[in-house]
């Protein structure tokens, strides 16, 4: 019972294995791909383990204060950001060796001739409640 | 808590396994019995506000059976087959066996996964709706319907008349236990309700003295925690605060077990928090009688996180260089291990270390309490170095 992240990044992650951006695949292979994460996402929803999943635009801005009175500062977006997260899916598994599993899974999405992607999934563990019992 | 007056809904939630061996004792099979006691419990909780009937138990079985009759009825239109006779079947009055224990014995089968029997246990034993146990983990509510609905088709060949295995029951409760509580369903309080009814059908020690070791932390529980959530370390608690009328409860429970000779992991750590619940303080405290209960908690279970504990607890009996010792034999890969070293070195007056070391062990907490705490505390000998 921990809850993981599940995070793909656009960039910052460790070398790519395949490195053909989406838009140049063709569109069957989109489709395919697309219809393989929401099959995952189903099928993680029938095993119990799915607690969300979101997508996000690559535009960031970053915002920060500026002083009693002052609008905030916003700066960016930044085409060179090393790190730009695509989106994520939470899951909720009985252990850490079930999380890497499914990361496995889903890291093996399609992409250029429907083979595997081997796309580098970020995996982290969400913090949680104090336990009851410590000593 | 003993004698606090229950409400409607936890008055629902105790006949909620009586009512599905009811429907099982009618040839019900015990995915649908379930069910269908879950839709009635739904409708009782949602249809009874205006009061509820003088026989609360009486309602649910007719509403339960009726619901149970009615999926029969649309399945086997479905599949275009004849109605199975349990439809038409006479009902006689309902016998007041206690089917309980068995469900417990179901509900955490062995071959479940410890989340699946949690969500199961919660739901068929414990009363509470999908809605609830949702809440609780924070997981969608489509989630844990699947998750109950699963659990159920695993142990769907397993009947209910063979004794199961009292041991991951009680690991399902401890679980329960540990994990806490969010959304609007005390879990702490769940546990210990479900493992005082099964106390009350067993005579079992290790039962007791889980439940005996539940009472005794959750006597604890206002002095663990300040208002804003942060958390306070057995040495700093506000011993007034601890609940005095749980601790005699779950002391009382745990003699009477030990008295049974047949000691277990429970009993042990039950033993444990007993001599902290005795203590004025940690001066006060018997360390010495804790160390030898880890020591007998070794021989029943040798795990690295009692050996940690167990190393703590000689830094207070016999000095903290003694405890560090002892820490020297732990795997490093132990959870906790980094605080458990920053707390010795920090008795043992090395501050640097210390303080480098609760840095480390922030880093490696699993929980955003602990991890609070622990910064507090490297902070706190940061500024204590530079003063």
């Amino acid at each position: 019972m921990a809850k993981y992240l599940l995070l793909k990044h656009y960039r910052g992650g460790p070398t790519p294995i395949r490195d053909v951006p989406m838009d140049q695949w063709t569109p069957d292979e989109v489709h395919n791909h697309i219809q393989y994460m929401d099959d995952f996402a189903t099928r993680l929803e029938a095993s119990g383990e799915y607690v969300e999943g979101q997508a996000l635009s690559p535009d960031g801005t970053f915002v920060r204060y500026d002083g009693e009175g002052r609008p905030p500062v916003t700066d960016g977006p930044f085409a060179e950001t090393k790190d730009l997260i695509a989106g994520w899916m939470v899951i909720d598994v009985d252990s850490y060796d079930r999380a890497v599993e499914l990361a496995g899974e889903l890291s093996a999405a399609p992409g250029v001739g429907g083979e595997p992607l081997h796309e580098w999934l970020e995996l982290r563990p969400f913090l949680g409640e104090a336990p009851t019992v410590t000593e | 808590m003993t004698d606090r007056t229950q409400t409607g809904a936890e008055v629902l939630r105790a006949l909620t396994p009586g009512v599905i061996g009811v429907l099982l004792r009618r040839g019900a099979d015990f995915a649908s019995a379930e069910d269908a006691v879950q839709e009635a419990m739904v409708e009782a909780l949602t249809g009874w506000p205006s009061g509820e009937p003088r026989d609360p138990r009486g309602w649910l079985v007719t509403v339960a059976w009726r619901k149970f009759v009615d999926a029969a009825r649309s399945e086997s239109a479905r599949r275009g087959r004849e109605l199975r006779s349990y439809v038409e079947r006479e009902l006689g009055p309902v016998a007041d066996e206690d089917d309980t224990l068995s469900l417990y014995f179901l509900c955490a089968h062995p071959s479940l996964t410890p989340t699946s029997a949690v969500a199961l246990t919660l739901r068929a034993v414990g009363g509470l709706t999908t809605r609830q146990i949702a809440a609780a983990y924070l997981v969608p509510e489509t989630t844990m319907a699947q998750r109950i609905s699963r659990a159920k088709r695993t142990i769907a060949e397993h009947r209910l008349d063979r004794p199961g295995d009292l041991s991951v029951v009680l690991r399902v409760l401890y679980l329960v236990f540990n994990e806490g509580y969010s959304g609007d369903v005390d879990l702490v309080a769940e546990a210990i309700r479900l493992t005082r009814r099964l106390a009350a059908g067993t005579d079992e020690p290790e039962v007791h003295g889980l439940l005996a070791l539940m009472l005794l932390h959750h006597a604890r529980r206002t002095a663990r925690t300040r208002p804003d959530g942060s958390l306070v370390t057995l040495a700093d608690q506000d011993r007034r605060l601890w609940n005095v009328a749980l601790i005699a409860e779950g002391v009382d429970i745990l003699q009477a077990a030990l008295a049974r000779d047949r000691i277990g992991e429970y009993q042990a750590q039950a033993a444990i928090a007993a001599l902290h619940a005795d203590a004025p303080d940690t001066a006060q405290t018997d360390w010495p009688q804790i160390v030898d209960w880890y020591d007998e908690l070794l021989r029943l279970t040798d795990s690295p996180v009692v050996r940690l504990n167990r190393a703590v607890a000689v830094g207070e009996a016999d000095g903290a260089q003694a405890g560090l010792a002892a820490l020297s034999a732990v795997d490093p890969g132990t959870p906790r291990f980094a605080a458990a070293s920053a707390h010795l070195q920090e008795k043992a007056g090395d501050l640097s270390s210390a303080t480098r070391l609760y840095a480390e062990a922030a880093a490696a907490a699993t929980n955003l309490a602990e991890r609070d705490h622990l910064t507090l505390q490297a902070a706190r000998l940061r500024q204590q170095l530079i003063g």
